[in-house]
């Protein structure tokens, strides 16, 4: 029942996605009201999942790779919701509705979503933990969004080709400031999920650690660069796209390590 | 009731035709006392139509003398207006004004002016208590149509002249021009064209700098800005956000030597280069360094070329609201005239002569 709400929900993001691809192939876009509904509502039905999920389970929804990846595309459709009107950034939703799809699409097909053998008992450091360093990724998801919306205009202004998507970007400036306040919000929910990780009470694996680290680090790197005006700003848009690259597969690593060499 | 609409345009007259036919401010009344029951004239300087709603026809060249100007009218008769005057009926006249105040006959396909123009001289026609139902539900609709056209197609987008691509650059990479610091190197024509043109969308930071100390400054007055001396420009790059440079300078005054120790200082802030100079005074290879958009003659008349480009793409598009209101308009002034006719009790006074008409 509860992965027909998924599917649902993954159909209202496409939809997103296929109305966008339409509207670009006419010429025509107008990215507001459609892009922001359809989102809206694949939410609803994205909570209403996660929410079944966590009542069957008993304990916040994140015990399988499947979860993971879902609980990943909420947090990403979340801080959309939250920062997209916010900063005008209304085409925003027409660049993250493919990634929920993507990443929803393939949590629905791959055979991924396997009950852990070991019932691990919740614990609410590890929740908070796991729940809060996933809602950071979703921020840094945006940002890396944000950055390749930033990437196509810079490259349309420098070659002087000016597709119809360029008269819907937001100014560069603008895209730029969401970008650095992304990845604030970003690396400060991180931090919180890093260090709260130390508070769970179990054996923390080192390679996890030193990866999560790495992950950190680079994030600081990309903050500090740009605090001390060493980056400029289409280099910090792509390390935004590099960044979440490099996080996903760290995701992807904790959680499949997580399954096949599960904590005591 | 017949609607009419009788003009001249870009498409069929030159401008001294056009001026000659321009119409004078009590047009409507006179062209109600010619037998119009309803008339309106649309004045623009690129078009002069009257749209008229009249029991019995009123011909062309009744119009065409109502709208002479009085200095013509006296060596002129209505026979000698040798002048290719269009004439649109009923469902034609009511695509005509569609396509009139949505743009799609205007000279830059899409430019949205006339609309404002169309909006004055109804108006106008109104306040003379020329206008009556029949041209106030066409007017009303044609206003609506325009406003959908321009909302669901990309007719409007883009600009399509060089100035205002310019600016429209200038919007795009920095959002508010109120925050952007201007430098106008070269004081010539088309560089106060844009200055101004920057100004009208809130630019305030000007400064000025030109061989001639006297130019530069009377230039700065005139947009409001500072003079800076000629020598003094290079410093100046360091701090503002846009160049606009039209210099006479046969070698290029900016290279990416030149430009690139200025840059680092300046990281995070991107610079617009507007070169409208000929030869050109800033080297085209100073495009590759980061943060810097340089745009050429060339590459503004491009992107104006390819704003035309996407414009004409959706005509298409915007002939199709205008056929499915063109349908639904004259649908429902055929319904509203059969009402009247059978409240009257005149069944084919009126109504069948717009419904048995080329509609």
């Amino acid at each position: 029942m509860d992965r027909v709400i998924l599917i649902v929900s993954t159909i209202c993001f496409l939809a997103a996605v296929v109305h966008t691809v339409i509207e670009l192939r006419g010429g025509v876009f107008r990215p507001m009201r459609f892009n922001f509904f359809a989102v809206g509502l694949g939410f609803i039905f994205q909570t209403a999942f996660l929410s079944i999920r966590g009542h069957a389970l008993g304990r916040c929804p994140l015990t399988n790779l499947f979860e993971v990846f879902i609980f990943l595309a909420w947090s990403v459709a979340l801080i959309y919701m939250l920062v997209g009107p916010a900063y005008r950034l209304s085409l925003m939703g027409a660049f993250t509705a493919p990634l929920v799809v993507l990443i929803q699409g393939f949590a629905l097909i791959a055979p991924i979503d396997v009950r852990h053998p070991v019932k691990v008992s919740a614990n609410p450091w590890l929740e908070f933990h796991a729940s809060i360093s996933i809602v950071a990724y979703g921020a840094f998801a945006l940002a890396c969004i944000a950055g390749v919306m930033y990437l196509v205009q810079e490259r349309q202004l420098k070659t002087h080709q000016l597709h119809s998507i360029f008269y819907h970007l937001p100014p560069l400036t603008d895209l730029f400031a969401a970008i650095t306040r992304l990845l604030w919000l970003g690396f400060a929910l991180y931090t919180l999920g890093i260090v709260s990780g130390f508070f769970t009470g179990r054996p923390l694996p080192h390679v996890q650690v030193v990866a999560a680290i790495g992950v950190w680090l680079l994030y600081a790197a990309i903050l500090q660069g740009r605090h001390l005006r060493r980056l400029a700003p289409r280099r910090v848009a792509a390390l935004c796209v590099i960044g979440f690259s490099a996080a996903l597969t760290l995701l992807w690593g904790i959680t499949f390590s997580a399954q096949t060499h599960p904590l005591p | 009731m017949n609607l009419f609409c009788v003009g001249l345009s870009h498409h069929t007259a030159d401008v001294e035709a056009r001026e000659r036919f321009a119409g004078r401010a009590e047009t409507d009344r006179v062209l109600r006392g010619a037998g119009c029951a309803e008339a309106l004239v649309l004045t623009t300087c690129n078009r002069v139509e009257v749209y008229g709603a009249s029991e019995k026809r009123v011909s062309t060249a009744e119009i065409a003398h109502c709208l002479l100007r009085k200095t013509d009218m006296t060596d002129n008769k209505p026979h000698q207006y040798a002048v290719p005057f269009y004439r649109y009926e009923d469902a034609r006249c009511v695509q005509h004004l569609f396509r009139v105040a949505s743009g799609l006959d205007s000279m830059v396909v899409g430019e949205t002016e006339i609309l404002g123009q169309a909006k004055k001289a109804y108006e106008s026609a109104r306040t003379s208590a020329a206008v009556g139902p029949y041209l106030h539900r066409l007017f009303q609709r044609a206003f609506r149509v325009a406003k959908q056209v321009r909302t669901r197609t990309e007719i409007t987008r883009g600009s399509v002249s060089v100035g205002s691509v310019a600016v429209d650059l200038a919007q795009k990479i920095f959002g508010k021009l109120s925050v952007c610091k201007v430098l106008v190197l070269g004081a010539g024509e088309t560089s106060e064209r844009t200055a101004r043109a920057l100004v009208s969308r809130g630019a305030c930071d000007l400064r000025v700098s030109n061989r001639s100390t006297d130019r530069a400054h009377e230039l700065a007055r005139l947009v409001g800005g500072r003079a800076i001396p000629f020598d003094e420009w290079p410093e100046q790059c360091c701090e503002i956000d846009i160049l606009i440079t039209s210099t006479s300078s046969e070698a290029p005054l900016l290279t990416p030597e030149n430009l690139a120790p200025t840059l680092r200082d300046r990281i995070d802030r991107p610079l617009f280069i507007i070169d409208i100079a000929v030869p050109r005074d800033v080297d085209p290879s100073v495009n590759k360094l980061e943060g810097v958009y340089l745009y050429d003659i060339d590459s503004l008349q491009s992107v104006a070329e390819q704003s035309l480009a996407l414009r004409r793409q959706q005509i298409a598009a915007a002939e199709a609201i205008i056929a499915e209101h063109v349908a639904d308009f004259v649908d429902s002034i055929s319904r509203g005239l059969n009402r009247i006719s059978r409240i009257t009790e005149h069944p084919s006074a009126s109504g069948n002569s717009l419904r048995s008409s080329e509609l």
